[in-house]
């Protein structure tokens, strides 16, 4: 595949965004989609003035940012830690191999019921739901990363001094396994957001609960409205880490 | 044996790695002298590197004791936390190995981190062993920017800093070209007359051994043993002189296990 430049492939993606739109209120006034099923794109701007106007926008966005990020928080420094540990500790990797296997595979909706039943209708359960699907991939994210940290590390650190646990996690496994983390840590960004509107589908205040409540009065608009403020909020929190990252892992080529 | 001048020390060590069915390095005794410069000469996978590391303290030798300066070396700890300022000794690797995530300058603070200095104290000792490996002003590059030569000079450098007895260096210049490799070994003689460490230098190359050394030890056979020693005078080391091309063929021999061709004065492991 042939490379763009990057002032090329904004230029391109702004051209695809504008064609994808352009499309898309085309065929709802020639009526080839019906406008009951899908609003025009002429009509988001004035649902979202309404939200905006209604308070309803700025409240589930302050809603839904408090379950994120503390879901977010919570799930990525348990699965990441969790993951070292097991990367670094046979014993404990052996002990929870068996545990892992069983959990895995279940989905961050179908703990809703235990959200409910344990947390109830607030903050903390939809915080729950997040951090469980968060925490899975950073758990899987740090084990990889530690795993693949070249033992040789290992051997000069025991040369230096630093052979202990401790001189091994802080002066090779931390540094070394950063690039992995770190990649955790962004897909984690993403996921977190998928969650959000799992998580308060069950009457959680925030932006997943409030596109239900417009679905249930066929307001598509409105869904829409919550649907593209997602995408805003993911992009600007995956640019924001973008920075942090690309600080942290200054020393990679 | 273990002289008032010895650094450390060898006594009929054995290794194995499986409890003793199979040995890789057995009966091998070897004492080192303050300031002299030791050469460890024998074919690829001897058993030199994992000799290098039973000095090191990394390796438990299965047999025999392994002694430093009036001290045991039985745990690695033991070894390295002497005296809290410096360490007993230090290891310059083959692949440099430096850590990518490190500056040059915090890769060569690495084996400082952990003593009993302050910050000042460290940063001089950095920037001292820099300067000596001729590589001032380079502290902020990362390793990946580095040629081989560079990147061997901050091992060398990371492994100065911590002011060892014993310098064990592990074919350190086996990776690098010839010119570079050249350049290194000059500059490593010049900096064992300044700081008259006690070197301990792991190589295949006998004419790299005879450049460099004091003394040659030939480690060879399996399970590996000591099966020549060779001591070096500055008279012995002109590549072009007879004497020089009457070592190299003792040393082939001696490498080869066949019996010592003769031709100067020559100690068997088991003599001293």
């Amino acid at each position: 595949m042939r490379t763009l430049s990057k002032r090329n492939r904004l230029l391109l993606s702004a051209v695809g965004l504008f064609v994808f739109f352009g499309a898309w209120e085309a065929s709802v006034r020639t009526g080839f989609l019906p406008s009951g099923m899908v609003p025009a794109p002429s009509s988001l701007w004035q649902a979202w003035l309404d939200e905006v106007h209604g308070g309803f926008w700025q409240q589930a966005i302050v809603d839904s940012l408090s379950h994120y990020s503390l879901g977010l928080l919570v799930g990525s420094i348990f699965g990441a830690l969790l993951g070292l540990l097991c990367g670094m500790v046979a014993v404990v990797d052996g002990l929870l191999e068996g545990i892992v296997r069983l959990l895995r595979p279940v989905p961050g909706l179908a703990w809703v019921p235990f959200a409910i039943l344990w947390f109830g209708l607030n903050t903390a359960g939809a915080t729950f739901v997040i951090a469980i699907s968060v925490f899975w991939i950073n758990f899987y994210a740090a084990y990889a990363a530690v795993r693949s940290v070249d033992p040789e590390f290992y051997e000069l650190a025991a040369a230096f001094g630093h052979g202990s646990f401790w001189g091994r996690l802080f002066k090779v496994v931390l540094p070394a396994s950063a690039p992995g983390l770190m990649a955790g840590l962004r897909t984690g960004l993403g996921q977190g957001w998928m969650s959000v509107v799992a998580a308060e589908l069950f009457g959680v205040p925030g932006i997943g609960a409030r596109m239900m409540q417009a679905s249930s009065l066929l307001a598509t608009d409105v869904v829409v409205v919550y649907m593209l403020t997602m995408a805003l909020l993911y992009a600007l929190t995956d640019f924001l880490f973008g920075f942090v990252s690309s600080y942290i892992l200054r020393w990679q080529p | 044996m273990n002289g008032s001048g010895s650094v450390a020390c060898l006594e009929d060590v054995g290794l194995s790695h499986d409890g003793g069915q199979n040995f890789i390095l057995r009966h091998v005794s070897l004492s080192l002298q303050q300031g002299e410069f030791v050469a460890l000469l024998g074919p690829s996978g001897v058993g030199k590197s994992t000799l290098l590391r039973v000095f090191m303290g990394l390796s438990k030798p299965t047999e025999g004791r392994v002694t430093g300066a009036n001290q045991s070396v039985a745990g690695v700890a033991a070894g390295l936390r002497e005296a809290g300022k410096r360490r007993a000794q230090a290891l310059v690797f083959q692949d440099a190995r430096l850590m990518p995530w490190r500056s040059v300058l915090r890769n060569v603070m690495f084996g400082l981190e952990g003593l009993a200095l302050t910050r000042e104290e460290k940063l001089a000792r950095a920037l001292a062993a820099l300067r000596l490996v001729g590589l001032e002003g380079e502290g902020g590059r990362w390793p990946r920017r580095l040629s081989g030569g560079q990147r061997q000079r901050v091992g060398v450098a990371r492994a100065l800093t911590v002011d060892p007895d014993l310098l064990l260096m592990d074919e350190p210049f086996g990776a690098l070209d010839p010119i570079t490799r050249g350049a290194l070994q000059d500059e490593l003689l010049k900096i064992w007359q300044q700081t008259h460490k006690t070197v301990l230098f792991v190589t295949h190359d006998i004419e790299e051994a005879l450049k460099l050394a004091t003394r040659i030890v030939v480690l060879s056979g399996a399970p590996a043993g000591i099966t020549g020693e060779l001591r070096v005078e500055d008279s012995q080391k002109d590549p072009n002189s007879s004497a020089f091309k009457v070592y190299t063929a003792r040393l082939r021999a001696m490498i080869a296990g066949e019996p010592d061709p003769g031709g100067a004065p020559y100690w068997h492991s088991a003599e001293i």
